[in-house]
């Protein structure tokens, strides 16, 4: 059993010591919005918070959560209200839409550091992030509106 | 969101203990968004037609036929109909159709339910406005009879039937209290239907319907389907193509704690469980023997350097594809013959979903619900029946999202393993698919060859063309062989896009099928044989053009003297991407095509690192004409996807096959464009709303092979002719 606190909410999970993150909040805990693209660190689809930093859940191990407060998709905004959230849909980014809750978990670590990133800054922070789709140039300008947004 | 049976029943009832008038099958098959959910708890529906139901409350659900998978068909196939309902159209939920192809299927792809070669708006647009001219119909005709006036004094405003005379209107919403569905559908004729210039909803950048669900994690992929009481499974398949298992040691596997069951199948080995990391840990301590199957041994790269010398053998001669004129006898006469020869490798789909399924078998055996995203329900339907000993009505298919299909999804390659684990578990099973397995199992766009000969007359007019194609036929991979043979062979997917527009007296293209009977793993694939045809075909066209020292783009105008469409899009182009201009260390390529009927341009912008080889992308320009634009925003979004997707697959995207077995794994030696590589995409859209809509999900992506070629020629001056462009590729070239 490990003991850890998911989008504000303390939970039990019993699973190996060693379960990648990403299966413990997708299939034990039912948060489906984390999704699993590579299983490797290498394309940012799982991407969730882990004491307010950007993590690839696929890549964090259980142990490594053990008292510590993540956050998914789910708990940014349950309406979709976070100012990224409006954006996205402003800029109708998402296609397939699969890459776009990691990206927004992504962006949205950027956003809580340094709320008025240069269009520079914001490829550094998001280049981890694949989206077949080619969205990039809308995940850019929706980074940049939610931005501007107080 | 946690069950999908449950919810799906909880829907059911509530919309049948609501619902007035007939009773329509909303089978447990339908895949319901949680948009439509919530609204189909809350009211009442009555069912207009088929195609769709009002609420007492005005809202409007309007089925949705094709699959959507990003390229937006879910809004833009409803928007076609919304529009001739007269609906307003912030009152429109959209819904998945029931599995149906004989009221839902597409009238552009045989009838069927495939979503494929960009066919949905251009194959179901007329039927979906008569669709929605229809129920318009129906709704005011109840009208007529409620206030007892003829039908022909009646008009519509958004959601409203007026009749101006008494000045009277009733909503949608109170008309659908009493309307019934008539028995037979009242004949509607073109007169009925909206003049282009009256529309209001298409034409419209709407607002896609799942872009909350896709902004808030809540779209439902195959990969979230939740069934009570369902087992995990981790496939262990071939890496060789047609091998199967010879022994398997499993002991080790079977004590991982979890694990209810190790599976021998013919060619793999299915590990069930109750949680994921419990049958990957298992899958991976599997000791498995396989026999050899019909690719073993199969070396991509030997069989390449076969391929380029086929290419130039004239003697080796392919099937011929397309003939017009002479072009032998011109190429004989011509002033001067060009001579050209390109190769592309096999690519992988990529779509960010892995391959997965859920399927749960009937206690009988002869029947399963099967949760999947699929572009191609009646081919899974077929293909599941197939494993079953079954039938396809039996298989209940629940469409969900796709995280991606780009031709993938056609292809249920997958499914054999979840009904076959299920069956043998008498449990629900979902089968995910691990990257590594997905790209294992990867089905490819087809490696190739081509060998061109332009002749040009004393002018530097093109007289003959000739484009042979050395490759595998897709179809010999995947079926149906009826088809081929049908086609005598002559493979429409592989050999996609070598035909063109370009006002050329004499033309002869040839296919020359190699490895038949013995093909890899091939698929559709994002515009499939276009992305190779195009870019060979647009570069010989700037070698030909740069040796005249003629300026490319007026040498593809004169080409295109009769396209007023073509021409347009290559000026607008032109002028976007201030063709021109002198540039200070960046370089231009230009490119052409007129993929199923959508004329596209683009010009695309680079500088290149000389001492590492690597192609920085700056701008891309480019401009469709894809006839009736539904949703510019839309069509604009499927550009700019073309274009990256089109970027990655030119620059990066390469599979190769060592001893049968693909040699890339991941997204480290399998790499795709990312946010730091992309150029600036600008697009223009222009629309012709008084033509029929032509195809959009795939004619931007044939565009960038021959851009970056151009491109790099001028920043190189060498002609560089191997796709993609990788900096080794680069760096030899600049060396050479």
């Amino acid at each position: 059993m490990v003991a850890f606190m998911i989008n504000g909410k303390s939970t039990n999970v019993d699973a190996p010591n060693d379960t990648p993150l990403l299966w413990v909040i997708r299939e034990h805990l039912k948060l489906t919005g984390t999704k699993f693209g590579c299983g490797a660190g290498l394309c940012g689809a799982c991407t969730v918070h882990l004491e307010g930093q950007a993590v690839r859940s696929c890549q964090t191990e259980l142990s490594q959560v053990a008292g510590k407060a993540v956050n998914t998709i789910e708990s940014l905004s349950a309406k979709g209200e976070h100012k990224l959230q409006k954006a996205w849909v402003a800029e109708q980014v998402p296609q397939c839409g699969y890459c776009q809750s990691g990206q927004i978990m992504q962006a949205a670590t950027l956003l809580a550091a340094n709320p008025k990133p240069t269009r520079a800054q914001i490829v550094e922070h998001m280049n981890g992030n694949i989206c077949r789709c080619g969205t990039y140039g809308r995940i850019v300008k929706a980074i940049q509106r939610a931005s501007k947004e107080a | 969101m946690n069950s999908f049976i449950n919810d799906t029943d909880v829907s059911r009832r509530g919309f049948l203990a609501g619902s007035t008038g007939l009773v329509f099958s909303i089978t447990v098959g339908g895949w319901l968004t949680a948009k439509s959910e919530t609204v189909l708890a809350q009211s009442g529906r009555s069912n207009i037609t088929a195609w769709v139901k009002i609420g007492n409350d005005g809202s409007i659900l309007i089925y949705a036929p094709a699959a959507e998978m990003g390229q937006g068909v879910n809004t833009a196939l409803p928007q076609i109909l919304a529009e001739e309902l007269d609906a307003d159209w912030s009152k429109v939920v959209v819904e998945q159709s029931p599995h149906d192809a004989k009221t839902y299927g597409n009238p552009g792809f045989g009838g069927g339910l495939t979503t494929v070669a960009s066919r949905s708006v251009s194959g179901y647009h007329d039927k979906i406005r008569l669709a929605g001219a229809q129920a318009r119909r129906v709704l005011m005709d109840a009208a007529a009879v409620k206030w007892g006036v003829p039908i022909a004094e009646l008009t519509t405003q958004p959601s409203m039937v007026v009749h101006a005379k008494s000045n009277r209107k009733m909503s949608y919403g109170e008309i659908a209290s009493f309307a019934k569905m008539p028995d037979a559908l009242l004949e509607i004729t073109p007169a009925d239907l909206k003049k282009p210039a009256n529309y209001r909803i298409v034409g419209k950048s709407v607002t896609r319907v799942d872009m909350k669900e896709k902004s808030t994690g809540q779209y439902q992929y195959g990969m979230d389907v939740q069934v009570p009481g369902m087992l995990y499974a981790a496939v262990a398949r071939t890496p060789v193509e047609g091998a199967t298992v010879e022994s398997v040691k499993d002991e080790a596997a079977k004590k991982v704690p979890g694990i209810v069951g190790v599976i021998t199948l013919k060619d793999a080995v299915g590990v069930i469980g109750s949680s994921v990391e419990a049958t990957k840990k298992a899958k991976a301590l599997l000791e498995i023997k396989w026999t050899a199957g019909k690719l073993t041994g199969y070396d991509s790269g030997k069989t390449m350097a076969d391929y380029v010398k086929r290419a130039t053998d004239l003697n080796d001669k392919g099937l011929v594809y397309n003939q017009v004129g002479d072009a032998p006898a011109a190429m004989k006469g011509a002033a001067k013959v060009y001579k050209a020869d390109f190769t592309s490798d096999y690519a992988y789909h990529a779509q960010m979903e892995p391959m997965n399924v859920t399927a749960k078998v009937d206690d009988d055996g002869m029947g399963a619900d099967v949760w999947v995203g699929t572009q191609a329900p009646d081919l899974l339907a077929g293909v599941a029946a197939g494993v079953l000993g079954t039938k396809p009505p039996q298989i209940r298919i629940h469409q969900t999202g796709m995280g991606g299909g780009f031709g993938r999804r056609i292809y249920p390659d997958h499914v054999a393993y979840a009904l076959l684990l299920s069956k043998a578990s008498k449990k629900p099973v979902k089968v995910i698919w691990s990257r590594e397995d997905d790209v294992a199992a990867g089905k490819l766009r087809p490696m190739t060859a081509h060998h061109l000969e332009a002749g040009v007359d004393k002018d530097g007019k093109i007289v003959a063309w000739h484009h042979r194609l050395v490759g595998e036929a897709v179809i010999g991979y995947t079926g149906p062989p009826q088809r081929l043979a049908a086609a005598k062979g002559l493979d429409d997917l592989t050999m996609e896009g070598s035909k063109f527009d370009y006002e050329i007296p004499n033309q002869f293209v040839e296919f020359v099928r190699a490895r038949e009977g013995n093909e890899a793993a091939l698929a559709a694939w994002r515009a499939i044989g276009s992305g190779y045809n195009k870019f060979v075909i647009e570069a010989f066209l700037d070698e030909i053009a740069a040796d005249q020292k003629k300026d490319p783009i007026a040498f593809h105008m004169a080409l295109l003297e009769k396209d007023a469409r073509a021409r347009k899009v290559i000026e607008t182009v032109a002028k976007m991407s201030n063709w021109s201009k002198k540039r200070e260390g960046t370089y231009i390529g230009f490119a052409f095509n007129h993929v199923w009927s959508t004329p596209a341009a683009a010009v695309l912008e680079i500088s290149l690192n000389k001492s590492n080889g690597e192609v920085k992308l700056h701008n891309m320009w480019s401009a469709v004409n894809p006839g009736l634009v539904i949703s510019p925003d839309g069509t604009k979004a499927q550009m700019e996807s073309n274009l990256i997707f089109g970027l990655s697959q030119a620059l990066k995207e390469r599979i190769t096959y060592t001893g049968g077995a693909i040699d890339q794994s991941n997204f480290h030696d399998y790499e795709l464009i990312r946010m730091a590589d992309v150029p600036e995409v600008f697009v223009e859209v222009i629309s012709s709303p008084n033509e029929k809509p032509t195809a959009m999900g795939e004619v931007g992506l044939p565009l960038v092979g021959g851009c970056v070629a151009n491109a790099l020629y001028k920043a190189t001056g060498k002609r560089m002719r191997a796709m993609p462009f990788t900096p080794d590729r680069v760096m030899a070239a600049l060396k050479a």
